[in-house]
This record gives C-alpha cells, sequence and structure tokens, in this order.
C-alpha cells in the first residue's frame, strides 16, 4: 500500500511549526501505524534528514503515551483503539494521511508530535491518591465491597491518561480524565476518607492548568481508548458539588 | 541514567541526561534505589515497552555492582506471532487465557501446508487430527505447564515443520472447546478485552478461528545482585523489581514481577533502607561539585559527542535488529556451546561496525530520540556479550536456560546440581573478561528433583 503522509513538524517548543509532505510505499496491511512511520523515519535518516519525533512506548494500548491526531480523530480512524493499535489495513491504498499533535494550551508542543502531558500529573499530584494509612496487608481484605462497585472501580482506573479526551473536546476540557481518577478511588472505602478534598483539589487545579469547561457533549466517551463512560463525570460533579455544599 | 556516582566506595548520586533539552544534570544523594526494569531489549524484539532497557544497570555493573544470572531470561509461550520484517515489537496474549485455550498444531503435514496456504481454515480440521501436544506429552499439567516448558514445547513443534502461519512460526492457542463447554457470555467476560486487542493487531476474531501464537523475550530473571536488604555489592545503591536477580531463581510464574514489585517496592525497601540511611544520619548533603560527578558528567559528554560524530550509514535501528537476530538465534529458547561462542564473536564484530558505521541524525542538545536509542544500544551489546558468556558457563539446563548439551531422553530440561547449584555474579574487570563469583545455594529443607509436569 501506498500513502501521503502530511506530519505536523516543529522543531521545539518556541518554533513555529508547519506540515511536511512525505510519501511512503511497500507497506503492508499488516503494518502497524507506528511501524509505518519508523519506516518513514529510517528513509529520512538515511536521506540525511530529521526523522519524525514522535511519543511511543508498549505500542499495545497501556502505556498511554502514543497520542497522534489522525485525519481529524484522536488516535484514528477506529474505536477503541489507541494510535500504536491502528493497523494499516483501516485505510485505503494511496490515500492522503494527516497527522498532528493532540491540540490543546494545557498540553503544549515539544517538538514535532510530542506534546507535554505534565498538565495530567499535576492534577495527580493534587489529590488523585490515597494518602491515608490503610493498615496492613490483612486489613485491606477485612472490609467488603460489592462486587458492583469493585467493577465500577476497575472500569474507571482503566483510564491510561492518554489525553485523547482533551484533545477531542472542543472545550479542551479534562473532565473525563478527572472524573476517572476520581471515580476509581470514590468508589472504594479508602477513597471515601479524602473524597471531599479530592474532588476540589483535582478540579480546582484542572482550571488553573488551562483545560477547557464541560459543556456535556459526549466526544471524549466516544474517542476514549478504554471506553470510559461519562457517568463518571456526572460522579464527579457530584462529588465536587457536595464538597462545596460541605464547605 | 547515565552513571551513578560512586564516592568512597558508596553510592552518593546518578547524572542523568534530560530528553527534553539533551542538558546532563547532577543529583546527590545518600543512597540510590535503582527500579528500572528488565533487558529483555537486548533481543530487540520483546514483550517489551520500547523505552525499556538495561543501560541504568549496566552502568551499575561498570561501577562495580555484581550482574546476576544474566543468561536467565524467561520466554513467554503465547505471544502474537512476527507479521514480518518491520516488527517493532512483541505483544504478549495473556498466560490466563492458556487456563481455557488449548494449544495444538495439525498432526498431519499435508494439513499444515494447506493451512499456510489458507486452502483449509483451522476450524476445518477434525479433532482426532489435532496434535494438542501439551496435553500429550504433559497429561497431568496440560496446558498449565509452566511458560520455559509451553515455549520450548511450541518451538520443538515449529522445528519439527508443524508451525501453521506463513513464516512457520505459531501454533494455535484454541478457545472452541471452552466456548462450547462455558458458552460465549463467559469466555467473553473473562478475556473480552485480550481477545479484542487479538483482533484489532491480526484482524482475525478468536470467538470464531484459533488464535495463533508464539513464544516471545518477556521476563528477565537475571539482574543487579543483591542481599535480602535489597542493597548491591556497593553499599547505598539499591536495586528493586526486574532489574535486580532475587525473587524468582531460573524461572518465573505469571504475575510475580508484580508481586516482585509489591514485595521489593512496599514490603520489603521501605524498611531496609532506614538501616543504612540510620547510619549516614550526620553526613551532609551531597554536593555535586565533588570531582566524581565532574569525571562522569565529562566521560558522558564525550560518549555522546563520538557517538554523534560518527555520521555513518546505518541507522541505529538496523544495529538493534542485526543484534536480536544473533541474540535470539543463538542465546533464546536452546542454546548450545558452539552457538553461544558464535554469538559472543558476531556481537563483538557487530558492536565494532556500530562504532563506526553508525548514523544518529540531528544534535545531542535536543530532544533526540535516535541519539537516546543509540545511547541504550551500545550498553546492549556488552550486555548481550555477557548474557551469552553467562549461557556458555553454566552448563546445565536450568528453568528458562535451556542447554541442548544438557537434556533428558525425552527433552526435557536437566540440571547439574552437584556443579551448578549457585548463583553466578560477575564483576566488571574493564577490557579483560569479567569475573566470576559464585554464590552457593544450599537448600536445607527442600530436597531437589528433576522438574517432572507428566
Amino acid at each position: 500500500m501506498k500513502f501521503t503522509l502530511k506530519i505536523w513538524r516543529q522543531k521545539d517548543a518556541k518554533s513555529k511549526g508547519r506540515f511536511e509532505t512525505y510519501n511512503i510505499d511497500e507497506i503492508s496491511a499488516d503494518t502497524s501505524f507506528l511501524e509505518m512511520i519508523d519506516i518513514l523515519n529510517d528513509k529520512l535518516i538515511m536521506d540525511g534528514k530529521v526523522p519524525v519525533a514522535f511519543d511511543h512506548d508498549c505500542r499495545e494500548g497501556i502505556c498511554g503515551m502514543c497520542s497522534m491526531h489522525i485525519n481529524g480523530r484522536a488516535h484514528g480512524p477506529d474505536d477503541d483503539i489507541t494510535t500504536c493499535q491502528l493497523h494499516m489495513r483501516k485505510f485505503k491504498d494511496g490515500e492522503t494521511i494527516t497527522i498532528e499533535p493532540w491540540r490543546s494550551a494545557a498540553f503544549p508542543i515539544i517538538k514535532d508530535l510530542i506534546v507535554d502531558r505534565g498538565a495530567f500529573d499535576k492534577i495527580l499530584q493534587a489529590g488523585g491518591y490515597i494518602s491515608v494509612n490503610t493498615g496492613g496487608v490483612p486489613d485491606a481484605n477485612a472490609i467488603p465491597i460489592s462486587k458492583v462497585d469493585a467493577e465500577e472501580a476497575m472500569d474507571a482506573a482503566a483510564c491510561i491518561g492518554c489525553g485523547a479526551c482533551v484533545a477531542t473536546c472542543k472545550n479542551g476540557s479534562a473532565m473525563l480524565f478527572v472524573a476517572a481518577r476520581v471515580s476509581s478511588l470514590a468508589k472504594l472505602p479508602q477513597g471515601r476518607v479524602e473524597a471531599t478534598r479530592r474532588a476540589k483539589a483535582m478540579v480546582a487545579k484542572m482550571d488553573e492548568l488551562g483545560f477547557g469547561g464541560c459543556t456535556n457533549t459526549g466526544a471524549c466517551e466516544v474517542e476514549c481508548p478504554k471506553n470510559i463512560s461519562i457517568a463518571h463525570i456526572a460522579r464527579l460533579n457530584r462529588e465536587f458539588l457536595m464538597a462545596k455544599i460541605k464547605d | 541514567m547515565l552513571d551513578v556516582i560512586v564516592i568512597d566506595g558508596k553510592a552518593r548520586g546518578v547524572i542523568v541526561r534530560n530528553l527534553v533539552n539533551g542538558e546532563i544534570e547532577r543529583y546527590g544523594a545518600h543512597a540510590v534505589v535503582l527500579a528500572t526494569g528488565g533487558y529483555g531489549n537486548v533481543f530487540f524484539l520483546s514483550t517489551n515497552a520500547m523505552n525499556s532497557n538495561g543501560s541504568a544497570v549496566w552502568t551499575a555493573y561498570r561501577k562495580g555492582a555484581f550482574f546476576a544470572n544474566p543468561s536467565f531470561t524467561q520466554i513467554h509461550p503465547t505471544c502474537i506471532p512476527v507479521h514480518g520484517d518491520q516488527q517493532s515489537k512483541l505483544t504478549l496474549m495473556s498466560e490466563s487465557l492458556r487456563n481455557d485455550g488449548r494449544i495444538w498444531v495439525p498432526k498431519k503435514m499435508e494439513d499444515v501446508m494447506k493451512l499456510r496456504k489458507k486452502q483449509i481454515k483451522p476450524i476445518d480440521i477434525p479433532e482426532e487430527d489435532r496434535d494438542y501436544y501439551l496435553e500429550r506429552r504433559y497429561p497431568a499439567y496440560g496446558n498449565l505447564v509452566p511458560r520455559d516448558v509451553a515455549s520450548r514445547a511450541a518451538k520443538e513443534r515449529c522445528d519439527a515443520g508443524f508451525g501453521v502461519n506463513e513464516t512457520g512460526l505459531a501454533v494455535f492457542l484454541d478457545f472452541a472447546t471452552a466456548i462450547k463447554r462455558l458458552g460465549k457470555h463467559v469466555i467473553e467476560e473473562r478475556y473480552g478485552n485480550l481477545f479484542q486487542m487479538y483482533e484489532k493487531i491480526v484482524d482475525e476474531n478468536p470467538y470464531e478461528t484459533p488464535m495463533m501464537i508464539y513464544p516471545a523475550i518477556h521476563y528477565t530473571m537475571g539482574g543487579l545482585w543483591v542481599d535480602y536488604n535489597l542493597m548491591t555489592n556497593i553499599p547505598g545503591l539499591y536495586a528493586i523489581g526486574e532489574c535486580n536477580f532475587s525473587d524468582h531463581g531460573a524461572n518465573r510464574l505469571g504475575a510475580s514481577a508484580l508481586m516482585q514489585g509489591l514485595a521489593d517496592g512496599y514490603f520489603v525497601l521501605p524498611y531496609t533502607i532506614g538501616d543504612y540511611l540510620a547510619n549516614e544520619i550526620m553526613t551532609p548533603k551531597i554536593s555535586t561539585d565533588h570531582p566524581e560527578f565532574e569525571k562522569a558528567e565529562k566521560a558522558h559528554k564525550e560518549l555522546i559527542n563520538k557517538i554523534m560524530s560518527i555520521k555513518g550509514k546505518r541507522t541505529v535501528d538496523s544495529f538493534h535488529k542485526a543484534l536480536g537476530i544473533i541474540m535470539w538465534d543463538n542465546v533464546g529458547m536452546a542454546r548450545n556451546a558452539e552457538g553461544l561462542k558464535k554469538a559472543i564473536e558476531e556481537i563483538k564484530a557487530l558492536k565494532v561496525e556500530f562504532w563506526k558505521d553508525v548514523r544518529v541524525p540531528g544534535e545531542a542538545n535536543d530532544l533526540n530520540q535516535e541519539l537516546e536509542k543509540a545511547i541504550r544500544l551500545a550498553d546492549y551489546f556488552e550486555m548481550g556479550e555477557l548474557l551469552a558468556r553467562d549461557a556458555l558457563n553454566r552448563n546445565e539446563s536450568c528453568g528458562g536456560h535451556f542447554r541442548e548439551e544438557s537434556a533428558t531422553e525425552e527433552g526435557e530440561a536437566k540440571r547439574d546440581d552437584e556443579n551448578y547449584a549457585y548463583v553466578a555474579a560477575w564483576e566488571y574487570k574493564g577490557d579483560t573478561e569479567p569475573l566470576l563469583h559464585k554464590e552457593d545455594l544450599n537448600f536445607e529443607f527442600i530436597e531437589l528433583k528433576q522438574r517432572s509436569y507428566k
């Protein structure tokens, strides 16, 4: 298969960026999207050019590093995947593919397709943890948790922090991310102890870092590679409201 | 991390390269803890994340920390087979699938040929023509034999010519029996996310056709030698998790890496590091102006400049792939003396080639992923050599380390407990061969026996 790739190139945070066009051929349909970029980079290096810088690590959909906006969709034209799980058989032979980094004021570009998602770390540091003494090993099993709650917490905990929700949202809101993190802890007894402080602190941090507000478009849920439901946003809103009322 | 700083025999900090701007930064500390993971990527293709590397433990080794049992690498039996030579890494299919999946290859060679040419589908092959080889060879454990046994069994069938895909390097993991017995919804509840992952990659539906799997490098049991407090032989340098050699011995069971992460990081180190730090309570903060920091920074700046200046004709990846092939072919599932000696020579030659002909584009003082890879690869050559050397030294088959010369009549691993019941801790000796320290293993309550899963 052959493709025309329009890729965002940007030398560093301070330089202006622009699209560069590359042609590539002899790509097998079983090749993954990132492997195709690897092949392109090999060519660029041998031609004496600078290869395209992009984030990747596990290449299996778990680490949340890979982050490309492909043909206008976060993680490309397939559902429930991250960019590394996208394969070239999802494209038509000869197609022009546009590749951009995550678009968000809160994720400044570092180079080419790499953005700085440190904002997510800062939100987590603001309250996305449990810091109470939960006892030793037997104590954890001493508090029964219903399977329904455990499953719900696990579904929320599946969030890999990739940022596709932010990139997709027309407001650039991080609500799905914050909701997933708050939800996964709020459903557990150990998480209830600091629930009030957590909701307030994480939402405040989110606002401070320049993410947008949520207008319930639901676009984030559609693009989330882990299928996280916006019901968690509803839970976050409730947690936040309760926290504010208690104040 | 570029280097561990050792002052007066104690680990007193690290120097690192900032990945965004390329600057070398110094950090002083009263103790250093390495939790840097495994070195499986020395084989290039592994289930590890692509940025996972062994450079941190390797620099610790060069500073004097013993590297124990490097040849104990685990090959996981159920990974998605390689699709072509542009493969960047291997995807793991969770071991939990072996709870319900049945592994098989066709009994008849003609069926194998027809499968490879896509003239028939796997479901067309009747039960009596299927060789459920794990169930056949190991009636007691069946599909649940340990990873090294399952991996070698898959290799045996594929080497005999019964591999079921075009490359001949794949066997079936079949859920039809389980789906019939438990119903599709139960299988979906248990493995839904794994089946979805498989389908995205291979474009086949595991509910309707058997999965194809093949063994792949996964975990490294070897690593830095540590004592029971998780401290290496360099005072103040700790190694926890996959980067140390401890907890698993020569083999490793599923989820035990997670176990080790918790055990080392949560239950052990917080209680043992205090003991060391207590003796350092009067030590002031370590100044990064110390000459050792200066020396290390200078040495690594020179190394980086050297790598950048070569401007040869081959990419870093092309060298890495070549190393991976040498390692997989000679230091993989089945090792023998001739192959290991050959590997050592070939790695040495490849290393020389690398330092003559590698091309790293861009600049050092910038985000430069090719440079990052090159720095790691420079370490992998030496690591691969030590791995092969350790495998050559251990003239027995033990756990994940299989020497063809040391096998039972049925082809199972045969240990030599009289001569090899020790931990092989290697000490870096610069340009000369590393020095082997043997830590004898004394079993007081357990009687050593030949492993049998029949």
